[in-house]
C-alpha cells in the first residue's frame, strides 16, 4: 500500500527500507488537526524555529567565541568587528532569545486560554513547562559568556540565589562556581552546558510533539474533534498557515536586528566584567523579570527563592488545579476574566521587576505575587466548582459552518 | 481584547529596558546623521573626531578595539592609513636578543593604550580610571546624546552643592560629581577644514567618531536591514495571499 | 476522549495540494526557499579569515643578518618560510640544472628574484610536513637542498623536487624586496 504512495523509485527504494517518507506522509496528510485552529496556534512551530535558529547561529558563534575570562569579551568585540558577518549573527543570536521567550510565553497564554493543560494532555504540557525551565537555564547561562558587567553580576545573583538553601547552600554554591567567586572554572562549565542544553530541549521537544500528535491539537472551541468533518490534513493547510506566523516572525525579527539590535540589552553589557564593582542598577533580562519582583517581594530570603521557584511549580500541578471539564475561556466567563487578570498581573510583575526594590515597587510587587498564587492555588479550584459554563456546541464543524463566527 | 492585551505587553517589554539612567539628569537630544533606519556616518565630522579624540582625549582614554585599518571607514585611503599609524609607537617583540621593543605603528595594529594597565591609569588619574572608548557609545544608555550632553554639561556648581577636592560638576552626569575634569571648552583643536569648532562642534564630532567606533557595522547592519525587510514585507503578503488560497475550499 | 485519539482517526480526506497549480502558492514557497540560501551564505562565510586574520596576512623580514650559506625560518600565514642566503656554489648548481631531469620544470631564475636569498614556503608539496634542512648539521637530501622526513621527498638548492613522492616544487610564496635588506611576504 505504501508502496503506491510514491512515484519515484529511488524514494520507494528507500522508504521499503527506512520508512521516512511514509512517516513524514503520514504527518502531512494523515494526521488529522482540527480544523478551527487559529493563529495562536502558531506560536508551537516559531517556538521551534526560534529552537533551531538559536542552534544554528550559536554553533556558528561558537566558533569564534573564546570561553576564558581574558578572552571572552575580546572575543565577542571580534565577532562584532572583524569575523564576517559576526554582527549579524550575534545580533540575530541575542534578539532571536528575546524572541524565543515572547512566542514561548504566548504558546504558554495560549494553552491557558484554552485549557490545553487538560486530560488528556497533562504530559504534553509538563513537558512544556520542562522545556520552560531548560529555557531559562540555557538563557541566563548564555547571557554570562559575553562576560560583560551585566554577565558578571547576573551570574553572581543567580547563583546565590542557591545559598539560600539550608545547611549545604554555601557549598553548593562554591561546586556550581568551581571557586570562591564567579570566575574561569564557572564561565568555562556555563559555556559548556549552554552548548549542550539547546539539544536537551530538542530532546524534550521531541517528547512533547510525541504527546501532542497522541492526541492531536486543542483548538479554540475546547472540544474533541468527533469525526472526518472537524479535521483536515496539516498539509497543506497549517504548513501554510504556520508560513503567514514565520513570514511575521523573521519580519519582526528582522526589525530588531538590523534597527534597533540593542534595544533588549542593557548598555552595561558593553563594559567588561570587573568583580570589583557592581553597576548601579543590576537588572536580569526582561523575560526573568516577572520572576526576578517574586523573588524581592519576599523579605526573607530563603522565602524568596522558594517561592520564585514555585511560581514555576505551580505550573506543573495546573492540570490538576483546575478541574473544570470545560476547556475553553470561551464557555467559561469567570474564568476568562480571571485569565486576562493573570495576564495583566503577570505584565505588571515584569514591569516591578525592572524597577528599584524600594517603596511603592515592594508593595505593588506583594501584591502581584499574591495574586499569583491566589489565581493559581485558591481561584482556579473554586471556580471548577462554582463556576456556571456556557453551554458547549457540539461538534467542531457546527459553530465553523454555523452562523456563529470561528477563529479572530 | 487579546490583540490588545498583547499589544499592551509588547509596549511594556519594549519600554521596560529604558530603566537605566538615574532619573536625575536630562540630556540634550541631537539629530544625528546617523539616527534613522536610514542613517549614515558623517565622514567629515568623524575624521573631525577622531582629531579631537587624538588631541585631547588620547592622553588618557584609550580606544583598544579600533585598529588603524579601520579608518578606512572615515574616508581615509590606504597611505593615510599607514601614515596615520606610523605616526604611533607600538611596542613589539620579543626580538632575538628577548627584549621588547618599539616600532612604528602599521595598519594591522590596534591603537596604542595611554597606559600600561589600569593600575598605571588610575595612578595617573587621582584613582579614577579613564574607561576605555572603543565601546562607550554603547555602554551608556542613549550612548550618543549621553556624551554630547556630558561633554557640554560642566557648569558652575550649586551654592548648596559642595564639590569634592579632584570632582567637578556635570549636568549630563548622574550625581552629577564626576572625576574627569571638563575636557573641552571650544577652539581646542584647529581644524583643517574650518569647521565649527566651538565646544558643541567639537563635542559633537568627537560623539560621531566615538559611535562609529563603537558600531562600525551600523552603516552595513542598516543597508541589509533595509534589504532584508522589504523582502520580508513581500514574503508576509504573499503568504497571506497563498494562504487564503489554500484555504479556500476549507471555508 | 477516545474520540480524538490521532491513532483511530484519520483527516477528512487526502487533499489536491494546490501548492503545485497556484501561482501564488510556488511563488511564496520560491521566496521561502530563496531566503533560506541567503540566510546560509553568513553563516558560511564566517569560516573565511576575518579582517583581523587578513589584515596580518603580510609580514617584513630584515634579511641583511643571515650569513652566507646561513637559513631562517620565519612564520607567515601560520606556515614556515625558509629565506636561505645561498652560496655562489648552490646557486650555480641550482641554475646549472638541465630542466629535463626536473619533474616539476622551473629555472632557478624565475624562482629567486635576487638569486643570493632564496624565500620558499617550507611546507612538503607531498602532504604538508615541514622539510629538513634549514639547521646546520640537519639532513639536507641527496640535492644539498631540503628533505622531508614525512615520506622521503628530496629538494635541491633551489627548492625544486627531484626524488621521491612531491609532485611540484616547494613554493614560493608572493615576495617583494622593499630595500636591499628588508623583503616584504604576502
Amino acid at each position: 500500500m505504501s508502496a503506491e504512495k510514491f512515484q519515484n523509485p529511488v524514494v520507494r527504494w528507500i522508504d521499503h527500507r527506512l520508512p521516512v517518507f511514509s512517516m513524514l506522509d503520514h504527518e502531512k496528510y494523515d494526521y488529522p488537526v482540527p480544523k478551527n485552529l487559529n493563529y495562536m496556534w502558531n506560536f508551537g512551530v516559531l517556538a521551534g524555529l526560534s529552537l533551531a535558529i538559536m542552534i544554528i547561529t550559536g554553533i556558528v558563534l561558537a566558533m569564534s567565541y573564546t570561553a576564558h575570562v581574558d578572552y571572552a569579551f575580546d572575543a565577542v568585540e571580534r565577532i562584532m568587528r572583524d569575523v564576517n558577518h559576526g554582527w549579524m549573527i550575534r545580533y540575530i543570536h541575542m534578539n532571536a532569545a528575546s524572541f524565543f521567550f515572547v512566542v514561548v510565553y504566548i504558546h504558554i497564554f495560549r494553552g491557558l486560554y484554552y485549557g490545553s493543560y487538560k486530560a488528556p494532555r497533562e504530559l504534553l504540557w509538563i513537558l512544556g513547562v520542562v522545556i520552560f525551565l531548560l529555557m531559562m537555564a540555557t538563557a541566563f547561562m548564555g547571557y554570562v559568556l559575553p562576560w560583560g558587567q551585566m554577565s558578571f553580576w547576573g551570574a553572581t545573583v543567580i547563583t546565590n540565589l542557591f545559598s539560600a538553601i539550608p545547611v549545604v547552600g554555601d557549598s553548593i554554591v562554591t561546586l556550581l562556581w568551581g571557586g570562591f567567586s564567579v570566575d574561569n572554572p564557572t564561565l568555562n562549565r556555563f559555556f559548556s552546558l549552554h552548548y549542550l542544553m539547546p539539544f536537551v530541549i530538542a530532546g524534550v521537544v521531541v517528547l512533547h510533539i510525541i504527546a501532542l500528535h497522541r492526541f492531536g491539537s486543542n483548538n479554540p472551541i475546547g472540544i474533541d474533534a468527533s469525526g472526518p468533518q472537524d479535521t483536515i490534513s496539516f498539509h497543506p493547510y497549517y504548513t501554510m498557515k504556520d508560513m503567514v506566523g514565520i513570514a511575521v516572525f523573521l519580519l519582526l525579527l528582522a526589525m530588531a536586528v538590523f534597527f534597533f539590535p540593542n534595544a533588549m540589552g542593557h548598555p552595561d553589557n558593553y563594559i567588561p566584567a570587573n568583580p570589583l564593582q557592581t553597576p548601579a542598577h543590576i537588572v536580569p533580562e526582561w523575560y526573568f523579570l516577572p520572576f526576578y519582583a517574586i523573588l524581592r517581594a519576599v523579605p526573607d530570603k530563603l522565602g524568596g527563592v522558594l517561592l520564585m521557584f514555585g511560581a514555576i511549580a505551580v505550573l506543573f500541578v495546573l492540570p490538576w488545579l483546575d478541574r473544570s471539564p470545560v476547556r475553553s475561556a470561551r464557555f467559561r466567563p469567570l474564568f476568562r476574566i480571571f485569565f486576562w487578570l493573570l495576564l495583566i498581573d503577570a505584565v505588571v510583575l515584569g514591569y516591578l521587576g525592572g524597577k528599584p526594590a524600594d517603596g511603592i515597587y515592594v508593595v505593588l510587587s506583594r501584591i502581584a505575587t499574591a495574586w499569583y498564587f491566589l489565581h493559581f492555588l485558591v481561584i482556579l479550584p473554586l471556580l471548577s466548582v462554582f463556576e456556571t459554563t456556557k453551554p458547549l456546541p457540539k461538534s467542531i464543524s457546527e459553530p465553523v459552518l454555523g452562523a456563529s463566527k470561528g477563529a479572530a | 481584547m487579546m490583540k490588545r492585551v498583547f499589544a499592551a505587553c509588547v509596549a511594556l517589554v519594549l519600554t521596560g529596558p529604558a530603566y537605566a539612567a538615574g532619573g536625575d539628569v536630562s540630556l540634550t537630544e541631537r539629530d544625528w546623521s546617523f539616527n534613522g533606519p536610514f542613517g549614515t556616518f558623517d565622514k567629515a565630522a568623524m575624521q573631525r573626531g577622531f582629531q579631537v579624540y587624538r588631541e585631547v582625549c588620547a592622553g588618557c582614554h584609550s580606544m583598544k578595539y579600533i585598529a588603524f585599518r579601520n579608518f578606512a571607514d572615515l574616508g581615509y585611503n590606504e597611505a593615510e592609513i599607514k601614515a596615520i599609524a606610523a605616526q604611533y609607537e607600538v611596542e613589539d617583540g620579543p626580538n632575538d636578543d628577548g627584549e621588547m621593543f618599539m616600532r612604528p605603528g602599521v595598519a594591522a595594529d590596534r591603537m596604542p593604550s595611554p597606559y600600561p594597565n589600569d593600575n598605571a591609569a588610575r595612578a595617573g588619574n587621582g584613582g579614577a580610571l579613564p574607561p576605555d572608548l572603543s565601546l562607550i557609545a554603547k555602554a551608556r544608555a542613549n550612548g550618543p546624546d549621553y556624551l554630547y550632553s556630558l561633554l557640554i554639561g560642566y557648569k558652575d556648581a550649586p551654592a548648596s552643592l559642595k564639590v569634592p577636592e579632584g570632582m567637578y560638576y556635570n549636568d549630563a552626569y548622574s550625581g552629577h560629581l564626576i572625576a574627569m575634569p571638563q575636557p573641552l571648552y571650544g577652539d581646542d583643536v584647529t581644524y583643517a577644514d574650518g569647521a565649527d569648532a566651538s565646544i558643541e562642534g567639537l563635542s559633537a564630532d568627537v560623539t560621531q567618531f566615538l559611535m562609529w567606533a563603537a558600531e562600525p557595522k551600523m552603516e552595513a547592519r542598516k543597508r541589509i536591514g533595509v534589504a532584508v525587510v522589504f523582502f520580508l514585507s513581500i514574503f508576509v503578503i504573499l503568504s497571506i495571499l497563498a494562504k487564503r488560497r489554500v484555504w479556500a475550499d476549507v471555508h | 476522549m477516545a474520540k480524538s485519539d490521532t491513532k483511530k482517526m484519520t483527516a477528512s480526506k487526502r487533499p489536491e495540494d494546490p501548492g503545485r497549480r497556484d501561482f501564488i502558492v510556488i511563488a511564496t514557497n520560491a521566496m521561502a526557499g530563496l531566503g533560506a540560501v541567503a540566510v546560509a551564505w553568513p553563516l558560511i562565510d564566517q569560516m573565511n579569515p576575518a579582517a583581523d586574520t587578513l589584515a596580518l596576512a603580510n609580514i617584513e623580514v630584515d634579511v641583511s643578518k643571515i650569513a652566507e650559506g646561513q637559513s631562517i625560518t620565519v612564520k607567515w600565514r601560520g606556515k614556515p618560510v625558509f629565506i636561505r642566503h645561498r652560496t655562489e656554489d648552490e646557486i650555480a648548481r641550482a641554475s646549472a640544472t638541465d630542466m629535463s631531469d626536473l619533474r616539476d620544470p622551473e629555472s632557478d631564475q624565475a624562482r629567486a628574484e635576487k638569486p643570493d636569498y632564496l624565500v620558499l614556503v617550507g611546507v612538503c608539496t607531498h602532504l604538508g610536513c615541514v622539510p629538513l634542512g634549514q639547521k646546520t648539521g640537519e639532513v639536507r637530501g641527496d640535492y644539498d637542498g631540503w628533505f622531508c622526513p614525512c615520506h622521503g621527498s628530496h629538494y635541491d638548492t633551489s627548492g625544486r623536487i627531484r626524488k621521491g613522492p612531491a609532485p611540484t616544487n616547494l613554493e614560493v610564496p608572493p615576495y617583494t624586496f622593499l630595500s636591499d635588506s628588508v623583503i616584504r611576504i604576502g
